[in-house]
């Protein structure tokens, strides 16, 4: 009965990728791609990855949806095309990529048995931790190098983004809403966005123990900052201002402070001290989604269309 | 037949299409918003392999191994972040090449 | 044990008729000729199948606060399906007034 289940949901994922290939009009393949992160979400749950299902289904399903319909909308009938390969072509590199499909399905089907893993090693060091969940343990503790550096690239990207304005613009908001509100957008974004927070900040706090965590709880904030903005309720903040910033590094800063603290504290660069490893961790935790949530906001809502307010 | 059908290496070979198909659509499409999702495609094929590798790596009292999950979850903000640039870049670079956007500051646009 | 039984019976009924509906629903929306019609199939199918769907998992839920958690994922789908369609149904409105 799963086999079926797990069958179609692979069929299916295969089939909507396709069809982002095939589909003749841009807007068609990109809500295909966002089914496609919805079926995606629920493959994960499959492989027992139910944080990277959230994550998915929030991300790759929600605020990539927005991204890219905004980005098509904006480009319509004037996005940049290349030249289409001639057919030969095209048979070409369907072939290469056909073997490279092939040979990474060879690799799927010849996993070393015993499996590599580092799941007894996550779980001898979890009590240490004195968290439920051994993926918030991994991205907070075991490799919290790896979630420090990652943070770092979003900021990065963001820079990058807010680069793209034109110079007389710099430090000037983002254009999030539309010219025209519909009256049931706004009513929307009246009414979801306590609900949104709670949620939000459930999921922040059950990470430590059960499936969520910082990013989950991000995106669901970033969801609800741009549902109001978009409906024209509150403008975009000054990419200039100081809360944003304040927001953005804030969570960056507390934990490469907390990490500089453990020479001092505890064994090294990012050690924490024992006993009070898991308050460290939430809070950090509680900066990061914040910065999580202000630089995905940020990132959909673009570079500087406005002059800064001064 | 019966080996095929567990989960890890069902959704592993899932995820090793995913890349070949998300690798063609970044080669032959012509629009470039389009090869931007086909990015993201090809890179949620590759996550996917990895979740097969976590979901095989299962032990000590958990479904599957958190290590490559929790670098899924990171991969995932990180493609979402690089998505996010590259559409900002395409937006500019469309601006800048017909000129629509002048009412965003062309490149007199300077105060 | 029969009140367990009871309720399994009662989950097994409930979620497939939410089942059906939405097969009911997806078909609509695969066969119907025009976007408003097919707007109507699945919106329609969508609210109660999903509304089936929960309160047939409601004795499975195993605690209250489970309970109102799945209370909650379907006021929420509610909410955001409403808006969706009217969001929709006013696009085609504008679309087809305008052309």
């Amino acid at each position: 009965m799963m086999a079926l289940l797990d069958l179609s949901l692979a069929a299916l994922l295969l089939l909507l990728a396709l069809g982002v290939v095939a589909e003749r009009q841009e807007r068609g393949a990109i809500i295909a791609f966002l089914a496609f992160g919805l079926m995606l979400g629920l493959a994960w749950l499959r492989l027992a990855a139910p944080d990277v299902a959230l994550t998915e289904i929030a991300i790759g399903g929600g605020v990539t949806g927005i991204l890219l319909l905004r980005a098509e909308a904006a480009l319509r009938g004037r996005g940049k095309t290349e030249e289409p390969l001639r057919r030969t072509g095209r048979l070409a590199v369907a072939v290469a990529c056909a073997m490279i499909s092939a040979g990474l399905g060879y690799a799927v089907l010849r996993f070393a048995t015993p499996a590599p893993t580092l799941a007894p090693a996550a779980a001898e060091a979890l009590p240490a931790t004195e968290l439920g969940n051994p993926v918030t343990a991994v991205l907070l503790a075991y490799r919290a190098l790896d979630t420090l550096l990652e943070k770092v690239v979003v900021l990065l990207a963001l820079i990058g983004v807010w680069s793209l304005a034109p110079d007389g613009l710099w430090g000037g908001a983002p254009v999030v809403k539309p010219a025209a509100v519909p009256a049931p957008l706004a009513w929307l974004a009246r009414v979801l966005p306590p609900f949104g927070v709670v949620i939000g900040i459930y999921m922040f706090w059950v990470g430590a123990d059960a499936p969520g965590g910082t990013f989950q709880a991000g995106t669901v904030l970033a969801a609800m900052w741009l549902l109001v903005t978009m409906a024209g309720l509150y403008p975009a903040p000054d990419t200039g201002a100081r809360l944003p910033r304040l927001l953005l590094a804030g969570g960056p800063v507390l934990f490469l402070g907390i990490a500089f603290l453990g020479f001092v504290f505890a064994e090294g660069f990012l050690a924490y001290p024992e006993g009070l490893a898991k308050p460290l961790i939430v809070a950090i935790e509680a900066a990061l989604t914040l910065s999580v949530a202000a630089a995905l906001a940020l990132l959909v809502a673009g570079p500087a269309r406005k002059a800064p307010a001064r | 037949m019966t080996a095929l059908l567990q989960p890890a290496i069902l959704f592993g070979l899932t995820g090793a299409a995913l890349v070949g198909i998300g690798l063609f659509a970044v080669v032959t499409q012509p629009g470039l918003l389009r090869r931007i999702v086909g990015c993201n495609i090809l890179g949620a094929g590759i996550f996917l392999v990895f979740g097969a590798v976590a979901r095989r790596g299962a032990g000590a009292g958990f479904e599957a191994d958190p290590v490559p999950q929790a670098l899924v979850i990171t991969g995932i903000v990180v493609a979402f972040s690089a998505s996010a640039l590259a559409i900002a870049l395409l937006k500019r670079l469309s601006e800048i090449t017909i000129g629509e956007g002048a009412d965003a500051g062309g490149p007199e646009g300077g105060a | 044990m029969s009140m367990g039984l009871l309720a399994d019976i009662a989950t097994i009924v409930l979620v497939s008729a939410g089942a059906l509906l939405f097969l009911a629903g997806a078909l609509g929306l695969l066969r119907f000729p025009d976007s408003l019609s097919r707007l109507h199939a699945i919106s329609k199918a969508d609210n109660l199948g999903l509304g089936l769907i929960v309160l047939g998992l409601m004795p499975q839920a195993g605690s209250i606060a489970g309970g109102l958690k799945l209370v909650c994922v379907w006021l929420l789908a509610q909410l955001s399906a409403a808006t969706a369609s009217q969001l929709l149904a006013r696009a085609l409105q504008r679309d087809r007034t305008r052309p």
